[in-house]
């Protein structure tokens, strides 16, 4: 037997082990456990803020943690700090690259990144003495398109590319800590728990993983989806995973039990998910889709309970605040939408 | 950190790396679904009450509040 052929079986014999121990916790399904508990009653959200200024596709958008201003990345070149509160554009950044794909906001609200097709990730810095908003660095190795980033504090960032690695950098020498190589498909997109020890990605392999961010390893991969995971955002205790793929459905991952506990989808639903997050409590998913709506399901009872039309295009984007108050989605149509 | 060019890697290498990362896979120790199950539930019941977008928000108390016309006391 060749080496090739000997790996494959190895392969496929670890699979079926994984399989087996996955069967041999499953001794209960979220369904069940949730037969008591009653649907969440209709949730019909507001629009109460239209936030006007792109001139093209919205692709991305990040709240800030103090759960008021937000960044849009549009391609019509701009990055915009929003005061969500008054709609008052705080910044209006020029970008040398017009296909970008992704923003972030740190933490600490001092920069903002954002990366597209230029393959680069780029930081401003927000807060520079002489108050203007420039380029802080520019952190440039993937070989692939950028399709998200995350601040993990204002000396490191966290990058999934379509060269179906994800990176770990260090902005202050703008050089590479670590490489996360594993996917075998374009990564779309990645989320950081509270903790920042572990981050999660999602890719066009249809799979999810947990990655623990100091060892730069893959702890755990999640199948199940039968197309590419656009989406993906930590369930808010920080033990499960919410997925959202081209496949139509959304999907709900315990990280312990190391497996799906329930799938989110319709037989009317047909188009892709492209944004997900969960609202604070973790009892509503909205996931924004193709077909220029978003729909919020019960996460519990995984039914549809509401819907937010109002774009009159793809809904690329969607995040809800920290402290929980109102979510907002961007658009094709080069609005967002502040919903409560 | 060298640079990992998913590209370059050879199928034999591909095949090798997915072995590897099966073996940390496999090693896993899991949870029961059913006690996981459980503090999801009870995770969501105990913020439900707090949560703007399920449980909604008083106009006054709402920062997003749309902005009123003028009123003459």
């Amino acid at each position: 037997m060749g080496e090739m052929e000997q790996l494959r079986k190895e392969a496929e014999s670890l699979k079926d082990e994984i399989t087996a121990a996955r069967k041999a916790v499953q001794d209960a399904t979220l369904q069940d456990t949730v037969s008591g508990t009653v649907v969440v009653s209709r949730v019909q959200l507001k629009t109460r803020k239209t936030l006007r200024g792109h001139l093209a596709k919205i692709y991305a958008m990040h709240w800030s943690t103090d759960s008021k201003l937000c960044v849009s990345a549009s391609q019509d070149g701009k990055l915009i700090v929003w005061d969500s509160y008054t709609t008052n554009k705080v910044n209006a950044i020029p970008l040398k690259s017009s296909w970008v794909m992704t923003c972030s906001y740190a933490p600490s609200g001092n920069m903002v990144a954002c990366g597209g097709l230029d393959n680069m990730c780029s930081i401003y810095n927000l807060k520079a003495k002489d108050g203007n908003v420039k380029v802080m660095r520019e952190l440039a190795a993937h070989t692939g398109y950028l399709s998200c980033c995350r601040f993990l504090s204002d000396a490191e960032i966290i990058t999934s590319s379509g060269d179906c690695t994800c990176v770990l950098w260090d902005i202050e020498t703008g050089t590479q800590k670590t490489v996360f190589a594993g996917h075998t498909g374009d990564c779309m997109s990645l989320a950081v728990p509270l903790d920042f020890k572990t981050f999660i990605s999602g890719a066009c392999d249809f799979t999810a993983k947990l990655w623990d961010i100091r060892e730069g390893q893959c702890r755990q991969t999640f199948s199940g989806h039968e197309s590419d995971i656009n989406a993906i955002a930590f369930f808010p205790n920080g033990n499960a995973v919410i997925t959202g793929s081209d496949d139509a459905t959304c999907k709900l991952y315990d990280l312990r039990a190391d497996q799906e506990l329930i799938t989110y989808q319709d037989s009317s639903i047909m188009c892709g998910v492209t944004s997900i997050a969960p609202s604070l409590s973790g009892r509503l998913i909205l996931a924004g889709y193709d077909d220029f709506n978003c729909n919020i399901w019960d996460s519990l009872k995984a039914e549809r309970v509401g819907v937010l039309a109002g774009h009159d295009n793809r809904v690329s984007c969607i995040g809800v605040t920290a402290d929980g108050m109102a979510c907002c989605t961007g658009s094709w149509d080069s609005f967002l939408k502040i919903w409560n | 950190m060298p640079v990992i060019n998913v590209d370059d890697l050879t199928d034999l290498d591909k095949a090798k790396m997915e072995v590897t990362q099966l073996k940390v896979e496999v090693k896993l120790e899991r949870e029961k679904v059913s006690k996981c199950c459980e503090e999801v539930m009870e995770y969501i019941q105990a913020g439900v009450e707090e949560d703007i977008l399920v449980k909604g928000i008083s106009e006054e108390k709402n920062p997003f509040k749309e902005k009123g016309g003028c009123v003459i006391c």
